[in-house]
């Protein structure tokens, strides 16, 4: 299986995807920002960082760059386009997938364990996943997901919610929204499911020491999903 | 203008400085060499207060690649690879600018670890301030962690420990101190020192501003209440510029073409240029038209003065110019050819084709003020006689709980949790332990570091304070499993100029020094910061210790938190009880005088060396050294983190209880072990004639002192965990 990692000037979390992606089976490259031409590839990452040093709305400068032309057109063909943390504000900032992301609700940085909620399996990316609750790792400044409420009724209705952030029991409720996103989405699909946006890093949990395995069992799977 | 003696004051030069400076050149300066002058023997750059004790401190050993005198220190973690690190103060311009203050420390130490061809792998930070009651500490402090937070999460490099203390006497000079670590191949170090004729000299990074002119000096003076009106002094950071410069600059350095290469920190382009000519025994000629700037007609004192950020100065191979050109390009920064290394040992200047400054290297360097400044003994305190009735009053689980929720001990996770522990995916211990580690990547590997103070202790009497930290700092280390290997300093005291402080400083380094040496745990880089003063109250003598270890086997790495219900909970090292200057006396007993602990540094290395001894054999749990609150500040620490209680045995020791549980006796470690393994570990530590004794067992649950005290772990949590968040959200 083919990926595909796009660094842009500022990411920062192309190095770790690109060691978990390899570590799971991928055979990866690293896509350079002004580059034309994706390479052949099954799955399409962007990572996480400060692209652009996110001086202007987080995202909007790298989603005008050179290689996302080629990542939409991707996209559209039903290509596996997979953004964390700041791929998942450069998805917004694109359009590919609906809403916004603010600054977080007590405006300070948080980095830490979260658990979420997988609400919907029926994509490649989550189905056969064995469980619904994961604890991955959020480090973000803007993860405050919004949108209007057209927008919301739109997206639930065409399922477009992939996961929420919740307790270790799975219960939604205000007290585990670490930013303060709406309805507690940490992560949604365009309407074909073949773009999906989060901000939770599961690059950094694939291993023991680290911070726990749950984010092993989503690239396993996931690879699962994609032969 | 017109330089005169008038004129070198303004600038922060003495009288007699002046003086030298005239005979040095044998002619007036003009404006511009005025202020390279001014840049290059200030306290900041020159160390002129502080060279002389220095030189005393032990810096070689054999793990040691290089000491102090570059960029950063860096020592030797085997199998061709190297750990390249650095503390670095940013004092003086946090107080005036929180958030750029502090960002642009983090910047500079990082400059200073990739400038030597290592990628920075982890981040620390020391940060001390006033009273908690006082009105500015609430925004110094958010501002700062805003500003580390802000600088380093941009980077990609993890923030993996650090410290954070409240004392008034940091009222009017917080302290921001920024440590960075890097990797580096042992053969692909770089160095600053110039070398060969005619060379290229390369600008490379952000455009030079207006900001920051004169920041060293500002570094180098006391706070008076004007002191808001020196904003301008303050860099200002640009972290996506410097992850750029970053990348470009381990790019271009994965090749051969570099022969030197100095970033530009504290007095900018002066004192790079001059340290670089100064080390290659060479002159150096720059044309400053060809520096990229960022404000049109700045003249070439401000060139020459401002300490814009992002910046690095490079001494190119001949004709490898086109193709590092091609790098920084490609990364959207500008490279410019401003110069050439010459034989004259001259630093030559040229503006619009006049030549504005022409000043011999070597007496910027070698004939730079060196000081041996009076200073006073401090004399060893009498020990305090509490009365013991005083105690008679107090309850142990009233007194644990004022302990645990001291701004000093509380839990710091508001602040960590704004850092980016995890980026990098190989931090395998976060904030909040005894030490931060990091694995080197792609290996078994994993390299410890962690900041450590002790101002109280040094404050009561300097030598054993001194000493004190870097014990602690070892101990920090080993509570994780790790070889300690070697230290770095941040020396943040008063005024040079009062004996006092004077004293302060040169007994805090003796003691530094002799723990260094004795533990074989030497200092490869570090910095001084004087004039942390306001008017005429300076700081508590505060030494910054940052300590770094290497573990060989991750896997084998020890954390704090209890493991398994049953196993037995022991300490190592002699408990005597000793209460003056613990956190105990000074906030329970409003007792503020008395010696501090005294270290034994043959206790210190014994007992760390037979703790790591026994985690290499796998036999420890869980370990946790004991400092600040004493035995029972550690316990409830582990048991927090474990989510697991302990009931303590009665101890046969004839002291006091509160005395027993509070002192803060030195060499000490908190260990678990299994039952099955405990007669081995006694056996072990008999051997090595190290002093334990069992404090109790694990349990489920609940933290049994004693018959009459039980503390839940619910209890312990919000004794520890609340006050830095409440403090903060009102």
């Amino acid at each position: 299986m083919k990926s595909s990692v796009i660094t842009f000037p500022g990411s920062n979390c192309d190095r770790d995807m690109d060691v978990a992606l390899k570590k799971f089976g991928f055979k990866n490259k690293m896509v350079w920002h002004d580059d034309n031409e994706l390479p052949k590839s099954d799955l399409v990452v962007l990572p996480g960082g400060f692209s652009y040093g996110d001086y202007l709305r987080c995202g909007s400068m790298a989603s005008k760059s050179k290689i996302m032309q080629s990542v939409i057109n991707f996209a559209k063909s039903g290509g596996l386009v997979m953004g964390i943390c700041n791929g998942f504000q450069i998805l917004v900032e694109t359009g590919l997938v609906p809403g916004v992301l603010l600054r977080n609700k007590y405006l300070e940085f948080i980095c830490k364990n979260v658990f979420i909620k997988v609400d919907n399996k029926e994509n490649f990316y989550f189905k056969n996943l064995d469980k619904d609750i994961f604890e991955f790792h959020i480090a973000h400044n803007e993860g405050n997901y919004f949108c209007t409420k057209d927008q919301l009724k739109e997206i639930e209705d065409n399922n477009q919610i992939a996961i929420y952030y919740c307790n270790d029991k799975g219960q939604i409720e205000d007290q585990f929204n670490p930013n303060g996103s709406i309805k507690n989405i940490a992560g949604i699909f365009n309407k074909e499911k073949n773009v999906l946006g989060m901000m939770p890093h599961p690059e950094r949990m694939i291993d023991q020491s680290l911070s726990g395995e749950d984010g092993s069992l989503f690239f396993k799977n996931l690879i699962n999903n994609i032969k | 203008m017109l330089v005169n003696e008038k004129v070198a004051i303004e600038h922060g030069l003495k009288a007699d400085e002046y003086k030298k400076i005239c005979e040095l050149l044998k002619r007036t300066p003009n404006l511009t060499e005025l202020g390279i002058f001014s840049a290059m023997w200030n306290e900041h750059c020159s160390y002129k207060s502080s060279r002389l004790h220095l030189k005393k401190l032990p810096t070689s050993g054999k793990k040691v690649i290089q000491g102090p005198g570059e960029n950063a220190g860096v020592i030797d973690i085997e199998d061709g690879d190297a750990i390249v690190f650095k503390i670095e103060s940013h004092n003086h311009p946090s107080f005036i600018e929180p958030y750029q203050g502090a960002a642009t420390g983090v910047g500079g130490i990082m400059r200073d670890v990739f400038t030597m061809g290592a990628r920075p792998i982890a981040n620390l930070n020391s940060i001390h301030f006033g009273s908690p009651q006082h009105k500015k500490t609430k925004n110094l402090l958010r501002g700062v962690v805003h500003g580390i937070g802000g600088y380093g999460n941009c980077m990609g490099v993890p923030t993996i420990a650090g410290q954070t203390s409240f004392d008034s006497s940091y009222n009017g000079n917080i302290l921001v101190n920024a440590m960075t670590l890097g990797l580096v191949k042992k053969n692909k170090i770089f160095y600053s020192k110039a070398a060969g004729l005619d060379k290229p000299v390369i600008y490379v990074g952000s455009k030079t501003g207006r900001d920051g002119i004169h920041g060293a000096s500002m570094a180098s003076a006391s706070f008076d209440e004007k002191i808001e009106e020196k904003k301008p002094t303050v860099q200002v950071g640009d972290p996506f510029t410097e992850k750029l410069l970053l990348e470009a600059c381990l790019e271009l350095m994965a090749g051969d073409s570099i022969i030197a290469i100095q970033d530009m920190g504290a007095a900018g382009l002066t004192s790079s240029s001059i340290e670089m000519a100064s080390k290659g025994n060479l002159g150096i000629e720059i044309n400053l038209n060809k520096v990229p700037c960022r404000e049109t007609r700045m003249s070439p004192y401000e060139i020459m003065l401002s300490e814009s950020q992002e910046r690095m100065l490079i001494v190119l191979e001949n004709g490898k110019e086109e193709m590092a050109k091609k790098i920084f390009d490609k990364w959207n920064l500008d490279f410019a050819v401003i110069g050439k290394t010459t034989n004259t040992k001259n630093i030559e200047l040229y503006f619009d084709n006049e030549k504005v400054a022409n000043i011999p290297v070597n007496i910027l360097v070698e004939n730079s003020p060196m000081y041996d400044r009076k200073w006073k003994k401090a004399k060893l305190p009498k020990k305090n006689k509490i009365k013991k009735e005083t105690y008679s009053k107090l309850k142990i689980k009233d007194v644990l709980k004022k302990i645990l929720s001291n701004p000093n001990v509380c839990s710091k996770e508001w602040i960590w949790q704004q850092y980016d522990h995890t980026v990098m995916g190989d931090t395998i211990q976060k904030p909040g332990g005894n030490s931060g580690v990091v694995r080197v990547h792609g290996t078994n590997k994993a390299v410890a570091a962690t900041v450590d103070s002790s101002a109280v202790y040094c404050w009561a009497h300097p030598i054993t304070g001194g000493k004190q930290v870097v014990a602690e700092s070892w101990r920090n280390l080993i509570s994780v499993g790790a070889t300690p290997l070697a230290i770095t300093n941040c020396l943040n005291f008063g005024s040079p100029e009062n004996e006092e402080n004077m004293g302060e400083f040169v007994e805090c380094v003796q003691g530094i020094g002799e723990a260094s040496k004795y533990l074989n745990f030497p200092v490869v880089s570090g910095n001084v910061s004087f004039y942390n003063q306001t008017k005429e109250i300076g700081i508590k003598p505060t030494p910054s210790i940052g300590g770094v270890g290497l573990i060989k086997d991750y896997k084998k790495m020890v954390t704090m938190d209890f493991k398994e219900t049953n196993n037995i909970v022991l300490i190592i090292g002699k408990t005597e009880g000793h209460i003056d200057q613990s956190l105990f006396a000074r906030t329970i007993l409003d007792e503020k005088n008395g010696p501090p602990p005294e270290v034994n540094l043959f206790n210190e290395k014994n007992n760390g060396e037979s703790l790591l001894n026994l985690i290499e054999k796998d036999f420890i749990k869980s370990a946790h050294d004991v400092s600040l609150g004493g035995i029972i500040t550690a316990i409830s620490k582990m048991s927090i983190k474990g989510n697991k209680g302990i009931k303590l045995s009665k101890s046969k020791n004839l002291m006091n209880e509160l005395d027993y549980l509070f002192a803060e006796d030195q060499g000490r470690y908190v260990i678990e072990v299994k039952q099955e393994n405990l007669k081995d570990v006694v056996k072990i530590l008999d051997k090595n004639s190290v002093h334990h004794e069992e404090l109790g067992f694990i349990t489920e649950k609940d933290l049994i002192i004693n018959e009459k005290t039980k503390v839940t772990i619910d209890e312990l949590k919000s004794y520890n965990t609340n006050w830095l968040t409440n403090f903060m959200s009102t």
